[in-house]
This record gives C-alpha cells, sequence and structure tokens, in this order.
C-alpha cells in the first residue's frame, strides 16, 4: 500500500483537528498531580484488598519486551499467565501475554484455548522511527500470526513538532491493517513533556480510532506515573460522553507493586468509573507487578509475608 | 548571655541504610536506670518490619557475594568508628544503668568484641569447611555459605550484648533484620549511625525499635528470612516463635540455658548457627 492511499485526511481536516486540539482546555498540573495523590492515600484493606488484588490480577498485560526474548521465555510466560500461582487454582488468568511481532506465533500456540489473547507491539517499536510501509507491513505480520491486539507506537517527533495530521494518519493507516485486532495506542508520555499534550494526544488517538489509549512503551523514564493516567481517563471519560464510543486505557511502565496497582484502581473508580473497572477497559503493562500480586494474595490468605522464593521468576 | 536552646536527638529506625520513623507513626518514651525520660524511640511497626526484610534481601548478593577478606575490612571499619564514638556510647550505656567505669569496661568490650568477629571473616571457611574423603575418584569438599536474611531478636544487654548477636551474623555474609533491646534502645541507633558511616552497605544491618512481643511474631513467620536469633525473646514466647519459625525451616539459635555473662569467650557457635554448607564433588584422575 502506498502512504496516497493510507492518507485519509485532506489539508483541511488536518487543520480542523490542530484547531480541535488547540481548543481543548489546558490542565492545570498542580491541580492533576494533588487530586492523584490525594487519591493515592486512599486506604484499601482486607476484603476490598483481596478483590482488588485479584481484579488487578486479571488486569495485567504481562510482558515481557526484551531483545533476548527466547520462544522459550515467552512459552513459560505463557504457562504463567494462564496460572499465574501452580499451587493455588483460585487465582484469576491474566488478561492478555504481550510480545514482540515475531514471538506471536509461538505465545498463540501456548495460549491454544485458554481464552487469553496475544498483544504484540509493533510499528517499529519502541521508538517509532521506520517508514510508514514498515510500520504497517510490522501490524499486519503481527495480526496473521494471530494477535488479538496490536499495541502501535505514535510518532512522538510529529506530535511534537506540530504536525498532527501525520500522527492521525498514521494511526488510522495502523488501525485498518489491524482489522478486527484490538489497537492500542502508545502515547509515550515520558516523551510528551506537559500534561497538556497527553490530553492532546489523547484526543488525538481516540478521534482516529483508538480502541486503547496506553501511557508508555516502557522503555523511556517516566513511564507511567498517576498524574499522567489521570488525565487520559479524564480524555476517555470526556471522550464517551460526547461520542458515545469507550475507549479503554492502559497505563505501562514502573508498575511494580500491589501498592502503586491499587492505586491506578481507585484512580479510575475516582475519574473514569466503574464502568472502566473491568479487564475489557482497563489494562496494567507489567511483568514484575505479578508476583508481588501474587505475594500479597498469599499474605492476606495465610496470614505471613510471603517471600519472593514461592513464586516463578521471569 | 542567653542560655543555649538543648538539641535534642530524633533516634528513628535503621532500614536499608535511611533512617525512617516508623511508618505507623508512633514513638515510646524511654527513660533511664532512674525512671527518668532520656528519648523518644521509634515504636516499630510489622510493616516496618516487613519493610526491614525486604531490604535486608535486597542487600544479600551484594554482601555475600564479596570476598570474606573485603567483609572482614568493613567489620574492622565498623571497629574504627566505634572506637571514635566511646563517649558517646559510654553515657548511653550509663544512663541504661551502669556505673560510670562500668560503661566504659562495656564500651571497650564491645569494641573488642568486634575486632574479635572482624578477624573471623576469612577464617571462617577453614574451620567450619572441610575436605571430605569419599570412596570415588572425586576430590569432595564442604565449604560454608551464609543461610540468608536472620532475624536477630537482641538481648538487653544495651551494647556489648548486641555487638554480640550482630557481628557473627553478619561476618560470614548473612544481612540481618534486629530488633533491638526493648528497654535500652539507644545504643542500637548509636550503633547503626557507626554501620551508615563505614563502608557496610545499606541494608546488611536493619535496626527496629520498639515492642519485641508485637514484631518477633511477624519476623518468626515471615517466609523470606532463613534464620532467627532468639537470644532476648522472654523464655515463655520462645515455644510459640519456633512454631511460627518452623513454618519454612528457619535456623533457630535458642536462648542458652545456664548462660553466663556477655563478656565469657562467645566461641564460633553463633556464627556457626546460621551457615549452610555446600559440598561439592570434583572428579579427579579423569
Amino acid at each position: 500500500m502506498s502512504t496516497e492511499t493510507a492518507s485519509t485526511t485532506t489539508l483541511n481536516d488536518a487543520a480542523e483537528l490542530r484547531a480541535f486540539l488547540r481548543g481543548l482546555p489546558g490542565v492545570d498540573q498542580v491541580g492533576a498531580e494533588e487530586r492523584a495523590a490525594r487519591l493515592a492515600t486512599r486506604s484499601i484493606k482486607t476484603t476490598a484488598k483481596a478483590e482488588a488484588i485479584d481484579l488487578a490480577i486479571a488486569m495485567v498485560d504481562l510482558t515481557t519486551l526484551e531483545g533476548a526474548d527466547t520462544p522459550g521465555k515467552v512459552r513459560a510466560l505463557c504457562a504463567k499467565a494462564a496460572r499465574p500461582d501452580p499451587s493455588d487454582g483460585s487465582v484469576p488468568r491474566v488478561a492478555a501475554v504481550c510480545v514482540y511481532s515475531d514471538l506471536v506465533d509461538v505465545a498463540v500456540r501456548s495460549l491454544e484455548g485458554t481464552g487469553i489473547g496475544v498483544a504484540s507491539v509493533a510499528t517499529s517499536f519502541p521508538s517509532g522511527r521506520a517508514p510508514l510501509e514498515a510500520k504497517l507491513a510490522d501490524t499486519r505480520a503481527a495480526v496473521a500470526a494471530g494477535a488479538a491486539e496490536i499495541d502501535m507506537v505514535i510518532d512522538r517527533g510529529a506530535f511534537l513538532t506540530g504536525d498532527v495530521g501525520k500522527v492521525f494518519d498514521e494511526i488510522t493507516a495502523v488501525k485498518e491493517a489491524c482489522g478486527r485486532a484490538h489497537l492500542k495506542v502508545i502515547l509515550e508520555t515520558g516523551e510528551l513533556a506537559t500534561l497538556d499534550n497527553v490530553r492532546r494526544a489523547s484526543w488525538l488517538a481516540m478521534r482516529a480510532g483508538a480502541d486503547f489509549i496506553k501511557t508508555s512503551t516502557g522503555k523511556v523514564s517516566p513511564a507511567a506515573t498517576l498524574p499522567v493516567t489521570l488525565v487520559m481517563l479524564e480524555a476517555v471519560r470526556d471522550y464517551r460522553a460526547r461520542t458515545g464510543r469507550q475507549v479503554g486505557v492502559k497505563p505501562a511502565g514502573g508498575i511494580r507493586t500491589t501498592k502503586d496497582a491499587i492505586r491506578y484502581l481507585v484512580l479510575v473508580n475516582e475519574t473514569a468509573g466503574p464502568d472502566w473497572l473491568t479487564p475489557e477497559w482497563f489494562r496494567l503493562g507489567a511483568s514484575s507487578l505479578l508476583n508481588d500480586l501474587l505475594m500479597q494474595r498469599r499474605k492476606l490468605a495465610t496470614g505471613v509475608y510471603s517471600g519472593p522464593d514461592y513464586f516463578t521468576l521471569d | 548571655m542567653s542560655e543555649r536552646l538543648a538539641v535534642r536527638k530524633t533516634y528513628k529506625l535503621f532500614i536499608g541504610g535511611a533512617f525512617p520513623r516508623s511508618e505507623s507513626g508512633r514513638s515510646y518514651a524511654v527513660t533511664d536506670a532512674k525512671g527518668r525520660f532520656v528519648a523518644n524511640a521509634s515504636q516499630a511497626s510489622r510493616k516496618d518490619a516487613r519493610d526491614a526484610v525486604t531490604a535486608a534481601r535486597k542487600a544479600f548478593p551484594g554482601w555475600s557475594g564479596r570476598t570474606a577478606y573485603n567483609r572482614g575490612q568493613i567489620l574492622y571499619r565498623v571497629a574504627e568508628m566505634l572506637e571514635g564514638r566511646r563517649d558517646q556510647f559510654a553515657d548511653e550505656v550509663r544512663r541504661a544503668g551502669a556505673s560510670k567505669s562500668g560503661a566504659a569496661a562495656e564500651v571497650d568490650a564491645a569494641i573488642d568484641r568486634w575486632v574479635w568477629y572482624a578477624g573471623w571473616a576469612d577464617k571462617l571457611p577453614a574451620v567450619a569447611g572441610a575436605s571430605n574423603p569419599v570412596s570415588g575418584p572425586f576430590f569432595n569438599f564442604s565449604t560454608p555459605e551464609p543461610a540468608g536474611v536472620v532475624a536477630v531478636i537482641a538481648p538487653d544487654s544495651p551494647l556489648l550484648g548486641l555487638v554480640s548477636v550482630v557481628a557473627p551474623v553478619i561476618v560470614s555474609g548473612n544481612t540481618c533484620v534486629v530488633v533491638a533491646s526493648e528497654p535500652a534502645p539507644l545504643p542500637s541507633i548509636t550503633l547503626a549511625e557507626v554501620l551508615a558511616t563505614s563502608d557496610l552497605p545499606g541494608g546488611v544491618v536493619n535496626v527496629l525499635t520498639g515492642r519485641r512481643d508485637e514484631i518477633a511474631p511477624w519476623l518468626a513467620s515471615h517466609m523470606d528470612v532463613n534464620g532467627i536469633d532468639l537470644t532476648g525473646s522472654a523464655g515463655g514466647d520462645v515455644p510459640g516463635l519456633e512454631d511460627k519459625a518452623a513454618g519454612n525451616l528457619k535456623r533457630v539459635l535458642r536462648p542458652r540455658p545456664g548462660f553466663g555473662a556477655w563478656t565469657d569467650d562467645p566461641g564460633t557457635a553463633r556464627m556457626t548457627a546460621f551457615l549452610e554448607t555446600k559440598t561439592v564433588w570434583h572428579p579427579v584422575g579423569v
């Protein structure tokens, strides 16, 4: 496919889009940080904590995105996704397994019959610096191999220089290449500099057809933070109020402890509302988080502190 | 001339090389032998104990991975730092009830004890290890390895007793969480200040002050603790704690019946109590 056919916006549309994004109300940064910090102090204990832990486990996109990934490592990860704690069958399955596009077929075969979807990063993750043809080919390969979800990265360079039309066109082109697969759009908020930009990028991605908006690749610091997620949750809430279409949110990177995960759940409930509090509309991109959730789960069940020796290494 | 305003010291916990207050925000009043107020000490909670274990676990690979020689050097450095704080320690030991000369003698004995244990760092493998004769073409040898994270319930001897239970645990490469003496916790925090400034990596020694019977059960049942020294526990609490420690087969050091004084020759028992033995079969003649 040539870039010409992928381009769906005319000059006029691009100008309208830019004007729309500029017209979005600014984010009160101090207010957002204050609100996120206040919600983070909510105390979630005993039975509520047990429920939150199980919900968080069911929301995890278990991720391995290393250059050193092997089919064996992906298979081990898939086994863990299907049964996170081998000694306890009451632990829910995770939502999805997230891998690079060339390992999708390994993951799909390992997860057959479990009902767990395979998510694949695509579009020359994590930088997003490649020609559009290459990004589309990457996406189609992942979909053809059986990926149910595609995590794409936006072209931050284009976004920051104000070329929002280009970003929009790329997202719509990738969305088309996805076919029936769900599209998650990674904003890489750590490179967007301001919360105003996070809000604009969120709206841009949603208008271009994203099914999910995701904070980060996990390769850039800072990755997911509470204020950034707050702004994105407000965006999906406002977008649904305006258009009737619901879009999911996925913070990823830097979420390592149960305490962190529960803070995100509180934030979802208080910002977007309980409609988003399911694995269908909210995900946690993580790898080491799962072991901490399992450790806390066992602490609640047995009454004694557990240790990393009793859970699988990833 | 106006009188100078007193600058009072805040005694906090020592976890992972930092001095945090208790997450619970609690503190308790420490009094001297005559019942007069001396200072407020932090009253650690089970969550502080949990954080301390996490810090100790994190420090374990680095500390146990150092050469025995280097561990000895660092412990000797600690002794040098202790030497520089003699007066402060003597003052704190006195407030806990010792006479002036008795306090000075206890500080001297404590520093000597620390140096004595420091010297053991590179000798322990030779004494606790062995080469074993086996009926086969193998060179077979056993070496002592540290057990891991050790919880230490320190006795009430404010400095000498404390030093005598901490040094033997860490000299072999273990990391530890120390529950300080409940009535006399101040020297333990001053010792922590010494440790924080003497090349000892953060997290190798973590010090909690507060109620023993509140914290000790959580450490005894903690699945990520590999050993527990019950020296400072009241006799009646020991069976319950041992029971909890059995959950993950911790190595347990019981309080010794017929124990004399801390000034007695300590022997190697406290060091060998928290060792695992690694045996290697090396083929020869092939």
